[in-house]
């Protein structure tokens, strides 16, 4: 049998495949140790962060996925005569609940934001970054949405604990932080109330 | 005072408010409930000046900050107990206000992510041309296809009887129905097969408009056989109500 250098077969494979590759599947096609295979892209990804090449080798949602450099973003847009899209901000408000409050109901969202959000929730599911997650027991069983994996793909997350740090509330005066707190157990009294 | 508002940027009236605490620089731990209701009354006056569409959320904010302003105004209830003295009418609101700052704020750092297809990009292999996987070869229908199969139809239905006499109207509600009925026991239906029998051009119409309002519902999917160029209806599944929900009239009858 040929020996064959491994870290260059794998490069190879990640140069060819269709989405983030995980470390299991190299192991399984290549016959080697999960942890081998881990090591091997580690290795790359520092290769290419040391060599300052073109592209970087990123985790993304559990896999490993050649990207290009964010600061290239630019040229490469031309080169493939791309226009830059930007995300309405009501699409990123209700992607941004989704993902830090999954699982979550079109309710709670619309409370949330203030506004009825039912074609934004349309929109993102038709564009598949959200996605129906099942039902919530509750009365009137309403759906409840989560975040996909290419939700974690377009914003190049290894997992949800990637996602930006929410920001806590800010020190509320006590007096007024006991008041909400009072109010949010009455409201949750009040919701078994109904449940009963 | 001359006054310059983007309207169009306010994506709520929570939204809205938050604005106006910032603008008046205002403490939002202690807002001056007074002074917002008439600053937020008087934008709204001016969407409704310029004959935007107000949304119904708005007033319904104007009526909120109103209840609050005159809770806040009126002497205490001597009889209301000691815990609901001590509440601030504003807590909700102020919670509501804050709660909202935190996902308006984490909207801009998910903004701020390098974005695939924006900010970074992977390589794009070619598929094969052969077409040896099966699985493969289902697309969805473009335009154009749709066109093409509709005018087949006609052409192979399309002949008006001259004995005419009485004509049964079918309505695409029925049509949805019988089709949606169909799809539920077999999941996927051929094109061709959705008009058995001769038919007349009526009813080919009404087919059609029945097939395109259930894509247009999600109920069903169109896709094509890349082979021999049929064209099937796929039921959806699992989002029964979520289409559902929008108590949508047809516009056909």
């Amino acid at each position: 049998m040929v020996t064959v250098d491994l870290k260059a077969l794998i490069e190879g494979l990640l140069l060819v495949a269709d989405g983030p590759v995980r470390p299991d599947r190299i192991a399984l096609l290549l016959e080697i140790e999960e942890r081998q295979a881990k090591t091997l892209l580690q290795e790359l990804q520092q290769d290419y962060e040391r060599g300052r090449r073109g592209f970087a080798l990123a985790l993304v949602d559990g896999g490993f996925q050649l990207r290009t450099r964010p600061e290239h973003a630019e040229w490469i847009r031309a080169f493939r005569k791309s226009r830059p899209f930007r995300f309405s901000r009501a699409a990123l408000e209700t992607l941004a609940i989704v993902a830090y409050r999954q699982p979550v109901t079109r309710a709670e969202i619309d409370y949330l934001r203030g506004v009825d959000s039912g074609g934004v929730i349309r929109t993102l599911l038709d564009k598949r970054l959200i996605r129906i997650l099942g039902k919530k027991d509750v009365p009137g069983k309403p759906l409840i949405y989560g975040t996909s994996r290419e939700f974690l793909e377009l914003f190049g997350l290894n997992d949800l604990t990637g996602l930006p740090t929410l920001k806590e509330f800010n020190d509320l005066p006590p007096d007024m932080l006991a008041n909400i707190e009072m109010r949010a157990e009455e409201q949750v009294s009040s919701k078994d109330d109904l449940l009963e | 005072m001359p006054y310059q508002i983007d309207l169009d940027s306010f994506k709520g009236p929570l939204d809205l408010l938050l604005h106006l605490i910032q603008k008046h620089e205002m403490d939002i731990y202690d807002i001056p409930i007074a002074e917002i209701t008439a600053q937020y009354l008087a934008t709204i006056e001016v969407m409704k000046s310029l004959n935007l569409d107000l949304a119904g959320e708005f007033l319904v904010m104007a009526a909120t900050l109103l209840h609050i302003k005159s809770r806040m105004l009126l002497p205490r209830d001597e009889e209301e107990t000691a815990e609901e003295a001590e509440l601030d009418p504003r807590a909700e609101l102020v919670q509501r206000l804050l709660e909202y700052q935190r996902y308006r704020d984490a909207a801009i750092s998910l903004e701020a992510l390098p974005i695939l297809g924006r900010d970074v990009f992977v390589s794009s292999p070619q598929e094969p041309e052969g077409d040896e996987d099966e699985d493969a070869e289902w697309e969805p229908v473009g335009l154009f296809e749709l066109v093409a199969a509709f005018r087949q139809l006609i052409q192979d239905n399309g002949e008006e009887s001259v004995h005419e006499i009485s004509r049964e109207r079918l309505s695409v509600t029925d049509r949805i129905n019988q089709i949606l009925a169909s799809l539920g026991e077999r999941g996927s239906l051929a094109f061709g097969d959705l008009l058995p029998g001769v038919v007349g051009r009526n009813e080919v119409v009404v087919t059609f408009l029945a097939m395109l309002e259930l894509v247009k519902m999600r109920l069903a999917r169109l896709m094509q056989n890349g082979r021999d160029n049929s064209i099937w209806l796929y039921a959806v599944e699992g989002v029964d109500d979520h289409c559902l929900e929008q108590d949508e009239t047809l516009g056909y009858s």
